[in-house]
């Protein structure tokens, strides 16, 4: 155990949570999944490639498993738990909605980092066309393959026009 | 005991049809769907779907008891050392620390394995590869049970590592990784195991078969190419790295929450490690975070059970991203050598190959690989002389097993380029060559076997060829950076960008061959839940991403007649389903459920007819199910499934097989020994920037039989992503082995197709049925990542002119700097 521990308080999806006895090299991703039990933050890599730790900060996407906890104390942090307003699976969000009826996903396991992105990237206006959304959630690694999905339950979401002729939003479609 | 994080149940309410992805060809038979929607032929929702968008679904590194400790694994720095001595007492020590364990505290069985139970659960003796596991810890805490690894002491004898594969198959003076007897369990006679060879399966036909020399076939052929090729090491690179926990139970039991590609398996190897009898040794299936072949093999499974055992506590391993890359074994990479000869209006005359599969430090499925390999080593094409030599070897490489595709991967990059080498001699288009030699139903492979089903590979190469083509790139004019192969980091204006097209086609093997006793096994169940008619359906199929749990409660709801479905997770209260594996799971699983359906129906007639509602004036009148009611073809509604049934309930289970198959001859390669085959055709357009040697995919469209679409939208996605893995293959995903250590595990180094990589895909689906296969199914998932790959390295070829015989391609093979 290290010799020094500091208590620091995270908002988390609209709630406090106090953290005595925190390791300060304890990463945003680790004191989400094990110490508030929020696993729906996944750890794909530790090391910032992957996308799958996704999370928002005062809405912006930051990768916790870069962040160290302490460091956001005081910061809006929301969870893939936390992004429907009401929360759960009774009531998705409509991105969480989107990506179950374009079958987005296939494990999963990168989900939750993909829609937490999504969330990020509509609200910074990065989704004009099906390229843009490509360029801006490249950072989230999807070994399944289900990217051509992803972009359509974004573009879904975010009314990105689909340009006629193009492949993109016709793909997958008869 | 408190029980960890559930895997909730899985209800299947109400399905939503979701928008068709499949270009069906108006030819092409159309899927009858069911009459009960949400059943085969529609596209209902994942039922796990939401629970996987909330972040609610619990993967298996997602598991928690408050009670629980911590394993973490010490592994040897070397690839191949003697071990002289292991001293834990540093370890044993530390606060925190309850256990610490080597292969002396192995209860049972010391070691494991797929195929040969040659790999030890814990070191002992040698280390055979880097990142071996040596001794286990179990702490309070992650950090701790870490740190505790740096106070065990191994004090090894380091010896030369075995890393050339070729010196493993040929040089009699290699050192072996294996030492003959002492070590190495019986091998199978037909393998012709020797020295490092764990197989070696030759095929012969025509006048090869006769002993006819190379150099006496080589006078048929007008046209001779020859070429030398390399396949790199792929990793599966699943998101959700190895994971499980181990619950020790009051009967002295250990009950473990895994992911994992085969629960039975793992149970059979598991038990007799620990000394256990199997029913002791209860497997539930925890959240899947990706497969692709690597969980087929266990990783942390018997160590979080020792542990358990040992402590009396649950413990949980998670693998971090670098120790993954050492947890699992690989895609086996490949020298390969390959000679075509034709006639010089392109009729292929004969064909060889000589494929070395490195399997690395332990035996995993290398057999298999070879059996595969060997049987589809010249791809699908009519040739009248062949002659194939396949051999997996050790190495203390890291070792290699399961990957998408395995064996029929490496092979088809090499036919497929082999044929538009050809082509270009010939001057033929390279679909045109592929046409003339195509093989179909009623065709003989390699091995003797005839394709005794739809096998239409010229009209699946000419629909690829006539596709439309994506836009040229504009001549003129501003110029998109984001378009550009590399993206924003392309530092030109374009002035290199070249474009090429390329096609590519690959015959895979579905279902286990050579004679495995392949089955699943299904448990169904009808009853009334609140007044209405629901289904369970229980089996021990692993759910790894493919969708099958989908795919259950549709064919549940085609046979029964009832929306209601209950999939219940997976775990070995129920008998084996075989392994999410070699595409095999619609197949196998879909048919034992299929079959337990037809068993209720059956039971559920018999009370129809006991209850006397079947008269004596309608003795064999057909009945149905149908919206929760029993119907007669010529009556109607007879009775409602709610009123039959009352308070009691239907249960059936059964076992599903594939018709047999046959071992390989082990002189000739001759055998029936695969039980489908499935074919997916690639056109690749790539732009290749030949000053930066970087490549961006235009478009990569494909052409897949599957006999009969279950879920049009999951089929889509499979083929989305096996198509996404063989362009990593193409372009960039190998891990880097030098003197048998892995250099590059992370994925910094090992890179995988990101979104931007991966371009848009047209993709036509045949429905061509299978007679041998339940409703004329063909396993979808490995087929697409046979074909991307030479579509992909063939596009790159015809922008660049370079021969490119390695995969993955790299910057300095496209702008042609030579390396040492």
């Amino acid at each position: 155990m290290p010799a020094q521990t500091l208590t620091a308080t995270l908002h988390v999806n609209g709630r406090e949570h106090a953290l005595p006895d925190l390791d300060p090299r304890t990463t945003l991703l680790d004191a989400l999944r094990e110490s508030l039990g929020l696993t729906g933050t996944k750890k794909g890599c530790g090391l910032g490639h992957c996308g799958a730790c996704t999370v928002l900060a005062d809405g912006r996407r930051i990768l916790s498993c870069m962040a160290l906890a302490a460091l956001y104390e005081g910061r809006e942090i929301t969870t893939i738990e936390g992004l429907a307003p009401e929360g759960g699976a009774a009531r998705p969000h409509p991105l969480q909605q989107a990506f179950v009826e374009r079958d987005a996903f296939q494990c999963g396991y990168c989900t939750p980092g993909q829609i937490m992105s999504a969330a990020g990237l509509i609200d910074e206006g990065r989704t004009g066309s099906p390229e843009e959304i490509r360029e801006f959630m490249s950072g989230n690694l999807c070994r399944c393959g289900a990217y051509a999905n992803i972009v359509a339950a974004v573009a879904d979401v975010a009314r990105t026009p689909l340009v006629p002729g193009a492949r993109e939003p016709e793909q997958g479609r008869s | 005991m408190t029980t960890p994080t559930p895997r909730t149940p899985v209800p299947v309410h109400s399905p939503r049809e979701a928008p068709s992805p499949v270009h069906s060809p108006r030819e092409a038979p159309p899927s009858p769907a069911s009459s009960t929607p949400g059943g085969v032929g529609s596209s209902p929702r994942r039922p796990d779907g939401t629970l996987k968008v909330t972040g609610e679904f619990a993967y298996s590194s997602d598991m928690w008891m408050d009670d629980m400790l911590w394993g973490a694994t010490l592994r040897s720095p070397h690839p191949h050392a003697r071990i002289r001595g292991i001293d834990v007492t540093g370890a044993v020590r530390m606060p925190g620390v309850h256990a610490v364990l080597t292969h002396e505290d192995v209860p049972g069985e010391k070691r494991y394995g797929l195929e040969y139970r040659d790999q030890p659960v814990l070191a002992f003796g040698k280390v055979r590869y880097r990142g071996e596991p040596v001794a286990i810890v179990a702490a309070d805490h992650p950090e701790t049970a870490r740190r505790a690894l740096d106070r065990v002491r191994v004090d090894y004898e380091v010896l030369e590592p075995v890393s050339d594969p070729v010196r493993a198959a040929f040089d009699p003076d290699c050192p072996l990784v294996h030492e003959a007897g002492e070590d190495l369990p019986p091998a199978h006679p037909a393998h012709h195991r020797s020295g490092n060879r764990v197989r070696y399966q030759p095929v012969r036909t025509g006048a090869f078969a006769d002993g006819a020399t190379a150099a006496e076939v080589r006078a048929l052929a007008d046209v001779v190419v020859t070429g030398e090729y390399q396949v790199g090491m792929q990793d599966q690179a699943f998101l959700g790295p190895e994971s499980g926990l181990a619950v020790p139970a009051e009967d002295g039991g250990v009950d473990l929450h895994i992911a994992t590609q085969w629960l039975h398996v793992d149970q059979s190897q598991i038990a007799p490690c620990l000394g256990l009898p199997p029913e002791k040794v209860r497997l539930t299936l925890a959240g899947v975070g990706g497969a692709f072949g690597a969980r087929e093999d266990m990783s942390m499974q018997v160590h979080a059970c020792m542990l358990a055992l040992r402590t009396g506590r649950p413990v949980k391993i998670v693998y971090n991203r670098e120790e993954s890359f050492h947890g699992h074994v690989h895609r086996h990479p490949a020298r390969l050598r390959y000679e075509h000869g034709a006639t010089r209006d392109g009729r292929l005359v004969y064909a060889t190959a000589e494929i070395v599969l490195d399997g690395g430090a332990y035996a995993s499925t290398t057999a298999a690989v070879v059996g595969v390999a060997s049987s589809l080593g010249l791809g699908p094409y009519e040739i009248p002389h062949a002659r194939v030599d396949a051999y997996g070897v050790y190495t203390t490489n890291p070792p290699c097993g399961a990957m998408r595709g395995f064996g029929a991967v490496q092979a088809c990059f090499c036919y497929e380029s082999q044929l538009d080498r050809l082509a270009a001699e010939l001057g033929l288009h390279p679909v045109e060559l592929r046409i003339r030699n195509a093989m179909s139903e009623g065709s003989r492979t390699a091995t003797g076997q005839r394709v005794d089903m739809p096998l239409p590979m010229a009209d699946m190469l000419r629909r690829a060829r006539e596709m439309p083509m994506p836009p040229e790139r504009a001549a003129a004019g501003p110029v998109d950076v984001r378009a550009l192969p590399g993206g924003v980091a392309n530092t030109s204006r374009g002035e290199g960008v070249r474009r090429g097209v390329g096609y590519g086609v690959g015959l895979k093997n579905l279902c286990f061959s050579e004679g495995f006793d392949d089955y699943s096994t299904a448990r169904v169940r009808l009853e009334v839940v609140g007044g209405e008619p629901a289904v369970q359906v229980h089996t021990a199929a692993a759910e790894v991403g493919q969708g099958l749990v989908t795919i259950k409660g549709q064919i549940a709801r085609t046979e029964l007649g009832v929306e209601r479905v209950t999939v219940l997770p997976s775990d070995t209260r129920v008998g084996s389903a075989g392994s999410s594996s070699a595409s095999r799971q619609s197949y196998m699983t879909g048919g034992a459920v299929r079959a337990a359906c037809l068993a209720v129906r059956a039971r559920v007639f018999e009370l129809v007819r006991a209850a006397g509602l079947v008269g004596d004036d309608h003795p064999d009148e057909l009945l149905g199910l149908a919206g929760g009611k029993v119907v007669s073809g010529a009556r109607g509604v007879l009775v409602s499934l709610a009123d039959l049934l009352g308070a009691s309930a239907v249960e059936e289970t059964r076992e599903f097989r594939h018709r047999a198959t046959e071992m390989l001859d082990p002189t000739t390669g001759q055998g029936a020994s695969h039980t489908q085959f499935g074919m997916c055709v690639h056109r690749a357009v790539v732009d290749v920037d030949v000053d930066l040697g970087l490549v961006k995919v235009v478009a990569l469209d494909a052409v897949q039989d599957v006999g009969r679409v279950l879920h049009p939208q999951q089929l889509a996605g499979q083929i989305q992503g096996g198509s996404a893995q063989g362009l990593g293959l193409a372009l960039m995903e190998e891990i880097q082995v030098s003197g048998s250590v892995i250099r590059n595990p992370s994925f910094t180094d090992y890179l995988i197709p990101t979104i931007l990589d991966v371009p848009p895909m047209r993709i036509e689906v045949l429905e061509h049925p299978d007679p041998h296969a339940p409703y004329g199914l063909r396993g979808a998932g490995e087929p697409p990542t046979l074909s991307s790959t030479p579509a992909i390295v063939a596009a790159v070829r015809a922008a660049t002119g370079r021969p490119l015989s390695r995969i993955p391609v790299r910057p300095e093979d496209i702008v042609g700097i030579e390396r040492d």
